[in-house]
């Protein structure tokens, strides 16, 4: 086989624009392919990839692989995977780079499985080892509670990065590279699975990953009521979303697209709010990157007081509307 | 037409123990000893899902759980919820898995099983956090996979699952046999009842060593691994809150407005 040379970033797009998970993993790429000396590559997947290879460009890719389907509309592990075996075997990079989303979650073990090399899921950090020039992976584990740096040997290595982890590079669209279109045939009989439908449950509102406040309900705040009274009118005044711990969204109190953490949304808000929240690590591993954590709890013991850089102690049905009222008058004058 | 089910259990130290107990010595996690160890959060929500077939549809749940040392309390409650077999890769040799070498022992046990037509595991386990095993075992047995289940249910010798995507989830169809994982938005593992609890007090595991499903010790555990641990570690983190104050607790939350804005966060 020959010899595996290069980054491959596993691109996805949202919305006919590369995702901004895509930018993010273009940045840390184009570092480990300066540090190597090698090229970036980008792997764009859809029915129509359109301006996003461009983009993919600007970002920092040196060239840009696209694969053109109308099968490959939507994701279904069982074509998708039939692009990325193929891909992976004829451009035999070094490494593999995908986000940590519900695609990467799902495409890369199957990946990592079916070419009989190495994964490290969820990663918050890469680089480069000199003298090995292995890749050197750091994930946290036991829930957030410990960090391990991974290698492997086996080529490619593939790695699957958090959102939000990495910055993107500056666009710059005088960037040159080049565009391959890249024809794969998707053999439909070797797709098992049928998706019957689609359901989604969008929350009104501005988007959690977007918004630059959050308020968090926990399971402390008792019921479904107050996500959609005291704690939506805090984040109403402040132009922002309500979110929640995962109990929230296992009990049925509010969809489980409002949940953030390990297994929910990534998040990093100026201002992230926590009310009644414990502050557990499967939790915090979702709002560490937030810049002001604060946090409102009974317990003084609670661990989400390590995090924050304010707090109150004391019951949120006192604290939170009174906190409210003082920020509306703080704001209207 | 009953159903063969395998749900894919492993024992973990309790992942909601509080985080200061989490300690890293020479590499390794080490926890004080009342910490206790549970079956993997996810994998009981894996373990509700088949028990929730089995009393619908019909059919035989065999848990199977990979490790050392297995404490027989802990994982036998797979047994007193309902599971009517457990079935343990147990030995030294398996020590120090990672999840290739985990899912390929596990595939191989699943082979001498046999007769499976839904396979179970949980989304991640909550010890490496990795999320890899299930579909592993997939792609090592050759048959579908579904993952982030939080409905399962079988018709017609067909699953329909609902898969959760970003902002909502997806029905889902595939045939059997297949393999889910399973998340906790398809909801806790019931109680045993004592009936249970007693009938599982009287069952034994059966306890396989390498050898018994055709590997080598070379092919499992720390030898079988094809990931490398470099370091574990815990960051340091600067932990400094300002708790703010006040006479009653709505004072003390409007103090915290008055301070967000001494402090330009607003
Ligand atoms: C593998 C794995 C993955 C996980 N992934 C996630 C994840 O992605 N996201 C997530 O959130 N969790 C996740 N968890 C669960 C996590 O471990 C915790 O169980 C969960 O975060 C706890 O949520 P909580 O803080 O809302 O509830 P609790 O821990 O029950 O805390 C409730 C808090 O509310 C306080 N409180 C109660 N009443 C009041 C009141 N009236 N006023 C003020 N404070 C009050 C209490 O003092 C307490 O601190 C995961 C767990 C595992 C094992
Ligand atoms: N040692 C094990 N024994 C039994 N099942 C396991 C083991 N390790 C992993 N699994 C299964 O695979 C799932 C995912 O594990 P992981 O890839 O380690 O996150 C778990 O939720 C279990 O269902």
């Amino acid at each position: 086989m020959a010899e595996n040379k290069g980054i491959l970033v596993y691109g996805e797009l949202a919305g006919g624009k590369l995702a901004s998970i895509t930018t993010e993993l273009l940045g840390c790429g184009r570092k480990l392919a300066d540090d190597l000396k090698e090229d970036l590559s980008c792997l764009l997947v859809s029915d129509t990839v359109g301006e996003a290879s461009k983009e993919a460009i600007a970002f920092g890719a040196d060239r840009v692989y696209t694969v053109e389907d109308a099968s490959l509309k939507q994701y279904q592990a069982d074509s998708y995977m039939q692009v990325a075996e193929k891909l992976a075997k004829e451009l035999s990079p070094r490494a593999i780079l995908m986000g940590q989303t519900s695609i990467g979650r799902d495409l890369a073990p199957r990946l990592a499985f079916r070419l009989g090399v190495d994964l490290a899921t969820d990663c918050l950090e890469l680089s480069i080892d000199p003298e090995a020039k292995l890749l050197m992976r750091t994930r946290p584990v036991y829930g957030g509670n410990a960090q391990a740096t991974f290698s492997s040997e086996l080529m490619p290595q593939i790695t699957t990065v958090r959102t939000k982890a990495m910055s993107p590079m500056e666009r710059d669209d005088s960037r040159k590279g080049e565009v391959i279109p890249t024809k794969v045939e998707i053999d439909a009989s070797k797709i098992r699975t049928k998706i019957v439908e689609t359901i989604k449950e969008e929350v009104a509102g501005i988007k959690l990953e977007d918004a630059p406040v959050i308020v968090t309900g926990g399971r402390g705040v008792g019921g479904p009521e107050p996500f959609k009274t005291t704690l939506k009118e805090l984040a109403d005044i402040l132009h922002g979303a309500v979110g929640a711990t995962r109990p929230p969204a296992d009990n049925g109190w509010v969809p489980s697209a409002m949940h953030i953490g390990l297994t929910g949304k990534i998040v990093a808000p100026d201002i992230y709010i926590a009310v009644a929240v414990s502050g557990a690590s499967q939790h915090v591993a979702g709002c560490s990157g937030s810049k002001n954590i604060i946090a409102i709890n009974k317990d003084p013991e609670a661990n989400i007081f390590k995090e924050a850089k304010f707090g109150v102690v004391g019951k949120y049905e006192e604290v939170v509307p009174a906190f409210t009222n003082k920020l509306k008058e703080i704001l209207a004058g | 037409m009953p159903i063969n089910m395998i749900v894919c259990c492993k024992q973990v130290p309790d992942p909601e123990a509080p985080p200061a107990v989490f300690k890293v010595a020479g590499n390794k996690m080490t926890l004080p000893a009342d910490v206790k160890p549970v079956i993997s959060p996810y994998d009981e929500n894996a373990l509700e899902a088949a028990l929730r077939i089995k009393e619908k549809t019909g059919g035989k749940i065999t848990a199977l759980s990979l490790g050392n040392k297995l404490v027989r309390d802990v994982i036998k409650k797979s047994l007193a919820v309902g599971a009517d077999e457990l079935i343990l890769l147990e030995d030294e040799a398996f020590e120090e898995s990672d999840s290739w070498s985990t899912a390929y022992a596990l595939a191989t046990a699943i082979k001498k099983i046999g007769q499976y037509d839904l396979i179970f595991c949980g989304r991640q386990a909550a010890d490496w956090d990795a999320g890899q095993t299930g579909l592993g075992i997939a792609e090592i047995l050759g048959i579908p996979a579904v993952s982030v289940a939080r409905k399962v249910e079988v018709t017609d010798g067909k699953v329909r699952i609902e898969q959760v995507i970003p902002d909502g989830y997806e029905i889902v169809e595939v045939a059997l046999p297949t393999l889910i994982t399973v998340t906790s938005e398809l909801g806790d593992l019931r109680y045993a009842a004592l009936k249970g609890i007693m009938a599982a007090a009287k069952k034994q595991p059966t306890v396989w060593k390498p050898a018994d499903i055709g590997l080598e010790p070379s092919q499992v555990g720390a030898a079988g691994r094809h990931s490398k641990l470099n370091k574990l570690f815990q960051p340091v983190k600067e932990a400094k809150c300002e708790i703010i104050e006040g006479d009653s607790p709505e004072e003390a939350g409007a103090n915290l407005a008055v301070k967000l804005r001494e402090a330009k966060l607003l």
